[in-house]
């Protein structure tokens, strides 16, 4: 216990990078899911292709994979860099890998939540003189989503315990998994209750998710 | 001919895969003219209003509104869509926003009207086709001859040259039709150009100008409504009225 408060700066440090790293990366993935979802449905047969092989290749390569390939593809081979310092580097790193990775789940969520909207309400759309942009924007999407707020809620949770691979595939970012790694090198922490203490700190960070996620998704349901 | 006429159909011709679903059909619609569609199930009704503002394609033969050719896609088609106002059959109401919105919609989005300016275009609308007062409900806790009904003035907010109906009372309870019908019927006596597929015959003699009786992809038939339901010149015409009298 002692051991552990000694440490509970590190800790704290830990989890404030992977709730930094969850809600920037979520923040990227719901803006590229909403691109490629666009994309998937639209008129031009180029976008549809162009966004269903985007989805298909990265929802079926494994995270680690993707991450490596942002650390030592993008940067140590391509010498892509978005950062003076290292930390700063591979937190970007990590977040594009994120991003990349959970955008293909946030699209997928989003066309299931598209399947739920009658076609007639597209074509009145159509019909009142919308363009393509507009009847995503106003009809499409704004029900898509409020339909798919718990399978969302899902995806979050996934992405906040995906960040752990970070760390561990190659980009050594900053997070909560890291800092227990490190402080199992020092050895000067019990091993059983430390990893409890963890599990349970992505506990508390998950738990709640669920719950507003399930709470939203019951009060913004659309009453057909 | 063209010059004058509203909506104006050339040898339109369409298929559904080998389904020939329209075969040469030449239509005319004058201004203020409310011309009723009648004909058996299949026969191409619907896709005959849906070409008319492209929600299908054809695969040859001209369309045109007041005079320009239907644009195939982008800007230009978005903008002659909305001179032509649609009333579906499911109503097809937006689910997510309200009565006052469903109508407001395309007035502030397509024609860049102001939000008050529409509004209260709205509420006009939605008095006259009588829900005012469910203005801030949402679709689905109105009864299906109310949304109907805001649909009618969701079309109307555009100030389309003209509205199509596709069998507008068809999904609705027996005691909601009227309120639909009478809606129909004054604007018809305003003026508006209607083209209406309906098997609603009080409204074909009471309405239109013009009957046309479909069959198989073709306009069999083209008449005052007082000769086609009283002597019908087609056998295809005098077999189906026969068939739609004795229920
Ligand atoms: N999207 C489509 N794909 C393939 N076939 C279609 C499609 N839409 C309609 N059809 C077919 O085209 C024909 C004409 O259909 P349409 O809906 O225009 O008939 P209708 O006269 O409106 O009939 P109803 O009175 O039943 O509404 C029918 O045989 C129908 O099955
Ligand atoms: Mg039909």
């Amino acid at each position: 216990m002692e051991a552990f408060l000694n440490n509970s700066g590190a800790v704290i440090d830990g989890f404030t990078w992977t709730i930094r790293l969850t809600a920037v990366s979520a923040l990227f993935a719901f803006l590229i899911g909403i691109v490629l979802t666009a994309m998937r449905v639209s008129p031009v047969p180029l976008l549809r292709g162009m966004a269903a092989v985007y989805v298909e290749t990265l929802r079926n390569t494994p995270l680690t994979l993707v991450l490596l390939f942002c650390g030592l593809g993008l940067n140590s081979a391509l010498g892509v860099s978005f950062a003076e310092t290292t930390q700063w580097n591979v937190y970007w790193l990590a977040v594009l890998g994120l991003s990349a990775y959970t955008a293909c789940f946030v699209s997928e969520a989003l066309r299931s939540g598209i399947n739920t909207i009658p076609f007639g309400q597209i074509e009145a759309a159509r019909s009142l003189g919308l363009t393509f942009m507009q009847n995503m924007r106003l009809i499409v999407l704004p029900q898509a989503l409020r339909s798919v707020i718990g399978p969302l809620g899902s995806v979050l949770i996934a992405l906040t315990k995906n960040t752990t691979v970070a760390s561990v595939a190659a980009l050594g970012v900053q997070e909560a998994s890291r800092e227990m790694k490190l402080m199992f090198d020092q050895g000067v922490v019990p091993v059983i209750p430390t990893f409890i203490g963890f599990a349970l700190g992505f506990l508390a960070l998950c738990l709640p998710m669920g719950y507003v996620f399930g709470w939203l998704s019951k009060r913004l349901a659309v009453v057909r | 001919m063209a010059a004058t006429s509203l909506v104006a159909l050339e040898n339109v011709n369409k298929h559904f895969g080998d389904l020939h679903v329209l075969r040469d059909i030449n239509v005319t619609v004058d201004r203020g003219e409310v011309v009723v569609v009648i004909g058996p199930s299949g026969s191409g009704k619907s896709t005959l209003c849906r070409t008319i503002n492209r929600l299908e394609t054809i695969d040859s033969g001209v369309i045109t509104i007041d005079g320009q050719p239907l644009p195939k896609e982008g800007r230009g088609l978005a903008r002659l869509r909305s001179d032509v106002g649609m009333v579906f059959q499911s109503f097809n109401l937006f689910s997510h926003k309200t009565v006052l919105q469903n109508v407001t919609l395309g007035p502030i989005k397509v024609r860049r009207k102001s939000k008050a300016e529409a509004d209260k275009h709205a509420l006009e609308l939605l008095d006259r086709v009588g829900i005012v007062d469910q203005a801030e409900k949402y679709p689905a806790q109105l009864s299906g001859g109310q949304q109907q009904r805001v649909a009618i003035a969701r079309a109307l907010a555009m100030e389309p040259k003209v509205l199509m109906f596709d069998e507008p009372t068809s999904a609705l309870d027996p005691e909601m039709v009227q309120e639909v019908l009478d809606v129909m019927t004054s604007l018809a006596q305003e003026g508006m150009t209607m083209v209406v597929v309906t098997h609603e015959m009080g409204f074909a003699r009471r309405a239109a100008n013009r009957v046309l009786f479909m069959a198989d992809g073709e306009i069999v038939e083209e008449n005052t409504p007082d000769r086609f339901f009283t002597e019908p010149g087609s056998a295809r015409a005098k077999d189906f009225l026969s068939k739609i009298l004795s229920h």
